[in-house]
């Protein structure tokens, strides 16, 4: 009884940190720029591909293609910030919805159009395809591996953003844009570096995942960003702290679920998600006032 | 001239709210900006850091046209701007709100934390408190020390005496005049006629967007037709 408990919750504590990888650079966009940018799981995938691609032309050297994979998306996402989103800043949310919504369409058939449509067997990753023994029974190392890097990457944004004066400004600017600029900080361009660095979170989700999911499918940015959305509006939209939490409450709660109530493993999410928002809208970090 | 307004126009929407407006300040000057609630005070402040660029005019700053510049580019040239809201940075801290503007601009000169904490101690206190727990006055001082902290040549500020206690006015009239000891020229939008005759030697009055009148801080005091028409509340 014990050994599985403690297996589903190593299992939901995984699935918790590939959803908060996501979700931390969807929440730092947001936190920062404003934007809800639907497109985010669209980096999560291009992230996931490139690293393959790389994968099987570097001589399967799974960390370099994790190195460099993400760099090739974050010339997209400076692209799309660049010379799309950053018109649409000023006008009304459901337009920036429509607008990264389109990318998500646009970025799905690229996909099929450069990799198929169908989906592609991830290669196993020597050295991280073992399992090691817990209480009796077989772990993957890969997942345990991945249960580490999540509070790593937690522990690294926030010694950025609390501790160093790069992070300093972003919070700055992140609270009072004008006043910033009127300090001298060249808004737009801290902006664009936000967004890419937001988009290099993401695609090392994906080049992550790449190990870890076993098939890669043109909408598998989809599948994640939705779950990503859900942390990050319970954990407080914007709140880095928030969307950690969160990341662990549906990764432990999908896990759980999948375990004891298959049927109503999505319904979990969700009907926690609607509890969330009926007893505290902004979410368990969320400022007062909406934005 | 350090400062030149020449017929400035500037809209919020489509309404003209600065129409015309022409000033000078000269370098080590404190003038006023003078006139009731909506004149256009604040609106040419921010024309001049460039928050609301003005639609036609030229604005010359160390005989340079700044009008097209954005606000982070006049910041690195020597202008400094406190709102009339203060905008304190909430999530950061008193010292780290003064630090960063200097960091910023990246300009050299007597001021640095050091010596805006010598000027308004009550910062030295409040260090490590965040913006967000500060009350009004202490606001205020840390929103002219964070404009200080550039090094500016001249400083904007939007309505400095506003909201204060009588004795913190006094302690603020003396610090306005230890910053102009030491260069910095200051354009001061404020109502209270009073302050800034302590403080000012020029003032200009503005009424619904335009400069109606102009002159010696002390020749404005004494002028009872003017003050009524254009101050008196």
């Amino acid at each position: 009884m014990l050994e599985s408990f403690v297996h589903v919750c190593l299992a939901g504590l995984s699935k918790g940190m590939f959803i908060w990888l996501v979700a931390s650079g969807l929440t730092l966009i947001f936190g920062v720029l404003g934007v809800l940018n639907f497109a985010h799981g669209s980096f999560y995938m291009l992230g996931a591909y490139f690293c393959f691609s790389l994968l099987s032309h570097l001589g399967h050297n799974f960390w370099l293609g994790l190195i460099l994979g993400p760099l090739f998306v974050c010339l997209v996402g400076y692209v799309v910030e660049r010379y799309f989103l950053r018109y649409v800043y000023h006008i009304d949310l459901p337009y920036q919805l429509l607008l990264t919504f389109a990318f998500v369409l646009i970025f799905d058939d690229l996909v099929k159009v450069v990799w198929g449509a169908g989906s592609i067997g991830s290669p196993s990753v020597a050295g991280l395809s073992g399992s090691v023994r817990i209480l009796g029974r077989l772990f993957p190392s890969y997942s345990l591996f991945i249960i580490l890097v999540g509070p790593l990457v937690a522990l690294g944004l926030w010694g950025l953003l609390e501790k160093t004066w790069a992070g300093r400004i972003i919070r700055a600017a992140s609270s009072d844009r004008e006043m910033a600029s009127a300090l001298g900080v060249r808004v737009p361009a801290l902006f664009t570096a936000v967004f890419v660095f937001g988009t290099w979170l993401g695609a090392v989700g994906g080049g992550l995942a790449v190990p870890y999911v076993g098939l890669l499918t043109p909408g598998m940015g989809e599948s994640i960003i939705i779950d990503a959305f859900v942390v990050a509006v319970i954990g407080g939209l914007g709140s880095l702290k928030g969307a950690f939490l969160g990341a662990l409450i549906i990764g432990l709660l999908s896990s759980f679920g999948t375990r004891f109530l298959p049927t109503f493993d999505m319904f979990l999410t969700f009907i926690l998600m609607a509890i969330v928002l009926l007893w505290r809208p902004q979410g368990f970090f969320g400022e007062e006032a909406a934005r | 001239m350090l400062l030149e307004l020449n017929q400035v126009n500037t809209f919020y929407g489509t309404s003209h709210v600065l129409q015309d407006v022409s000033l000078q300040v000269e370098g080590a000057e404190v003038v006023a900006l003078l006139g009731r609630n909506g004149v256009g005070k604040t609106t040419s402040l921010r024309s001049i850091m460039g928050l609301t660029p003005p639609a036609s005019g030229s604005i010359r700053f160390h005989e340079e046209e700044i009008a097209p510049l954005p606000p982070y580019a006049k910041a690195k040239l020597g202008l400094a701007y406190m709102p009339d809201d203060l905008r304190i940075f909430p999530d950061l801290t008193c010292e780290e709100n003064l630090e960063i503007a200097a960091r910023l601009a990246r300009r050299q000169g007597y001021w640095n934390k050091q010596r805006v904490m010598e000027l308004f101690p009550v910062l030295e206190e409040r260090r490590r408190q965040k913006g967000l727990n500060m009350s009004g006055g202490e606001k205020k001082m840390l929103s002219l020390g964070r404009a200080l902290m550039s090094n500016p040549s001249l400083v904007l500020l939007d309505e400095p005496s506003e909201g204060l206690a009588p004795l913190i006015v006094k302690a603020l009239v003396e610090a306005i005049n230890t910053i102009r000891e030491h260069g910095v020229t200051i354009l001061l939008a404020d109502q209270n006629l009073k302050f800034c005759r302590r403080v000012c030697d020029r003032g200009y009055i503005i009424e619904k967007g335009r400069i109606m009148h102009s002159g010696n801080m002390e020749e404005i005091w004494a002028d009872e037709a003017v003050v009524k028409k254009y101050l008196a509340l």
